[in-house]
């Protein structure tokens, strides 16, 4: 199942021309993407380097969690809107990038990461709240978080480099492969 | 007056080095970015408590002796990786006005940290009024936003 079609309709929306052509909406969009990584990406270090037992040793997970929660959660609805609207400002290109590709990638595997941690070690967190290094299932997922989320901003930054865009070719065969580019037979070569 | 430094600059080897490669300038891009990730956290972990969010049960020295480290660590990196990124394009950075808004706040920023706002969140409970703290904590977000955000827009003007 391919989504070009989809976003190649999306593409000639209205709105999506109108954020991509704008002179400061585009840029303003873009800002507030990278500023809010201070805040939720920020935070998110804060607490997987908690996880790990590097710092603030002496704060309970519970409190951190608590404190840092709403925060966080702000963060990441700032975070995935303005994001969305960065993709539905160009969406082919995206839909086509290796680098969007890997970020999207990374992305579910950071929720999945979440997701075993709330289901898993985090349901007996009473047991080790205090503990200034947490047990080893705890270490595990911050240390898989911080790597899951360095992937994202490397990745998500690379976006903007057109290295590997499909209009640009010979690429490949792998790269075209991954990023799902439509290559006319031989004929362009 | 300064244009002359700058050409100097952006003449050297490494500054030719990282214009002219297809990478570089991604590569260090990115570690900056990263790095402001760290810085983010650290800076917002202190501001927010003397403004009485975030970590509130926990004492502001604690808090800001704990965040210290990182925000120092993740300060140098920004720091040398930012003036890779400045040589590389010295002479655009020269006719930019959010290039020189970004040094201007990020010298009072930096004076403004490493000064009040330290003082202000090692100096224990009860020691300075509360809305000092909070007046700190404001003045601190704003320089560190104009840093940002005025970085950010130095892309943008090409």
């Amino acid at each position: 199942m391919s989504l070009l079609p989809f976003c190649e309709w999306l593409a000639v929306t209205p709105g999506s021309i109108a954020l991509h052509q704008s002179v400061y909406m585009y840029p303003l969009v873009e800002s507030a993407h990278v500023l809010t990584l201070c805040v939720f990406i920020g935070f998110a270090v804060i607490w997987d380097l908690r996880l790990l037992g590097v710092n603030f040793t002496n704060v309970p997970m519970t409190q951190l969690k608590r404190r840092l929660g709403p925060w966080m959660t702000g963060g990441f609805i700032v975070m995935v809107t303005t994001g969305a609207m960065l993709f539905y400002a160009i969406p082919v290109r995206s839909y086509q990038s290796i680098w969007f590709r890997m970020k999207a990638v990374a992305l579910v595997l950071a929720g999945l990461n979440a997701f075993v941690f709330h289901r898993t070690i985090d349901r007996r967190i009473e047991e080790w709240d205090t503990d200034p290094v947490p047990p080893h299932a705890a270490r595990l997922a911050g240390a898989g978080s911080l790597v899951l989320w360095t992937v994202i901003i490397v990745a998500g930054r690379m976006i903007a480099y057109n290295w590997f865009d499909c209009d640009k070719q010979p690429q490949a065969q792998i790269v075209n492969a991954l990023a799902g580019c439509v290559v006319p037979a031989e004929g362009l070569r | 007056m300064l244009l002359p430094y700058f050409q100097w600059l952006s003449d050297t080897r490494v500054s030719q080095a990282i214009g002219q490669s297809s990478w570089a300038f991604a590569v260090v891009e990115s570690v900056h970015l990263l790095a402001l990730a760290v810085i983010g956290g650290a800076v917002l972990m202190v501001d927010l408590r003397l403004l009485g969010l975030g970590l509130r049960d926990q004492p502001i020295e604690r808090v800001a002796r704990d965040a210290f480290p990182w925000f120092v660590g993740s300060l140098i990196v920004m720091l040398i990786t930012g003036f890779g990124l400045f040589m590389s394009e010295a002479i655009k950075c020269y006719y930019s006005t959010p290039f020189w808004v970004k040094m201007g706040s990020l010298l009072l920023a930096m004076i403004f940290a490493f000064t009040v706002r330290r003082k202000v969140a090692l100096a224990g409970e009860g020691q300075v009024r509360p809305i000092w703290l909070k007046v700190v904590a404001v003045v601190s977000l704003v320089l560190w936003f104009a840093v940002g955000a005025s970085g950010r827009w130095i892309g943008f003007s090409a």
